[in-house]
């Protein structure tokens, strides 16, 4: 059977180094990979939304047939017989600059510092322009890709492109399509979005949103963003006034 | 932008989203730059997220998130013109008009704004106004280029 009548997600056989391992025709290389327990660095890739190719950490060495070559592996497709190498002399060579370029383009990002770390980059021979020297977003647009796909309230995109490209809220003003869930926050791998949250309060820092919070009317404790109940009961139907209750009390 | 004149833009483009490029042109060819509240307008009336549209309108240069003036003027800023003496016009141009470099006049009369080499070096230092190209520039030059627009 040739590749092209293999249907997507059918289980198919590949080598790690050598070694036997079971995928699914067509799925995301470096998720099998993570499934299979391989350690590959990461930090723009998500199981739950498209992938980007954004940080360019997520090398590894393929080969079907006789030509062998470097790739990211999240935006590479598992196929029968496909041998892949983690660990080759020209993966490191290639990733060790990939962090050098991360730790230029996000040098205040402790995350970032870590991960190099790990894979024995210290420091960077890049220059560190001034405005970048207290940045930490690496610009890998997870945020924008779950808010888009997952949570669906498109607040945020890529502004500008080449130097100017940005991460931010429309005209960086308070992003108005926010309902304040947290996804982005949580998924941001260099925690460089800020949720701050008082009783009354819920503020999303890099978006500069401020939500209003909801407050349960049995418990009285504060329990989600006004304006997440109203968006979410909005698409299926409901009213505010049957989101009174928090779900503890419910 | 008023609203009427909004809506003719979108029904003119089908209220395609898949045309919002041609929109944006369009907003841009009648005010010059892309106001604020008409792109905010542009993505209630279409049903869009403002991200997407502010995404668009701030990849392509050729459109200006900032006011530009009824006169644009070009200053060539490439390693020719410069060390021909560009940034010193640049200097002229910015106290003459009261404006920086990127900006428009508060009388919305002048844009000013350099760009890195079009192409034509042997004539450095170059500018373009209104569209038309003055070589091998001076202040003095400039300031007869540019005097019917103070005039206005
Ligand atoms: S907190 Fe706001 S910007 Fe972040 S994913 Fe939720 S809606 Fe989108
Ligand atoms: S804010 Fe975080 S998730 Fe969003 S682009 Fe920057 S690093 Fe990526
Ligand atoms: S995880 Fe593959 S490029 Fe970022
Ligand atoms: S540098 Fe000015 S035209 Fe080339």
């Amino acid at each position: 059977m040739s590749h092209e009548d293999t249907p997507k997600g059918a289980k198919i056989t590949f080598q790690v180094d050598g070694r036997a391992c079971e995928g699914f025709h067509h799925e995301s290389l470096l998720g099998a990979l993570r499934r299979l327990g391989f350690e590959v660095p990461s930090l723009c890739f998500h199981e739950a939304v498209s992938t980007y190719g954004a940080c360019r950490l997520c090398l590894v060495e393929v080969q079907k047939g006789r030509k062998s070559r470097i790739t990211t592996s999240c935006n590479f497709p598992v196929t029968a017989g496909l041998q892949v190498r983690l660990d080759t002399p020209a993966v490191q060579q290639n990733r060790k600059i990939v962090f050098q370029l991360l730790l230029a383009k996000a040098p205040a990002s402790p995350e970032v510092r870590a991960l190099a770390a790990e894979y024995g980059v210290h420091s960077t021979p890049y220059k560190v322009s001034e405005e970048a020297k207290d940045n930490k977003c690496i610009l890998c647009g997870l945020c924008a890709r779950v808010c888009t796909e997952v949570v669906g309230a498109n607040a945020i995109a890529f502004s500008g492109r080449g130097s100017h490209k940005d991460m931010v809220a429309p005209y960086d003003e308070a992003a108005e399509a926010c309902i304040g869930c947290g996804a982005c926050v949580e998924v941001c791998p260099t925690h460089c979005i800020g949720l701050r949250e008082t009783p009354e309060i819920r503020t999303i820092e890099k978006w500069h949103r401020d939500l209003p919070l909801q407050k349960c009317e049995k418990c009285g404790r504060p329990f989600a963003p006004t304006f997440q109940l109203m968006t979410l009961g909005k698409r299926v139907g409901m009213k505010l006034s049957d989101f009174k209750v928090c779900n503890d009390c419910r | 932008m008023d609203d009427a004149k909004l809506k003719s833009i979108i029904e003119k483009h089908d209220r395609d989203p898949a045309n919002l490029l041609a929109i944006l042109m369009d907003i841009q060819k009648e005010e010059r730059w892309l106001p604020k509240e008409t792109l905010k307008a542009l993505a209630a009336e279409m049903n869009l997220p403002l991200a997407r549209v502010y995404a668009l309108a701030t990849f392509f240069a050729a459109f200006s998130l900032k006011p530009r003036g009824k006169h644009l003027c070009t200053v060539c800023m490439g390693t020719a013109c410069h060390v021909r003496g560009a940034p010193r016009l640049v200097d002229h141009i910015q106290r003459e008009f009261d404006v920086l470099a990127g900006n428009t006049t508060a009388d919305m009369k002048l844009t000013l704004e350099t760009v890195n080499c079009v192409g034509a070096c042997a004539l450095g230092p170059l500018v373009i106004v209104d569209g038309e190209y003055h070589g091998n520039m001076n202040a003095g030059k400039m300031d007869r280029v540019l005097k019917p627009i103070k005039q206005e």
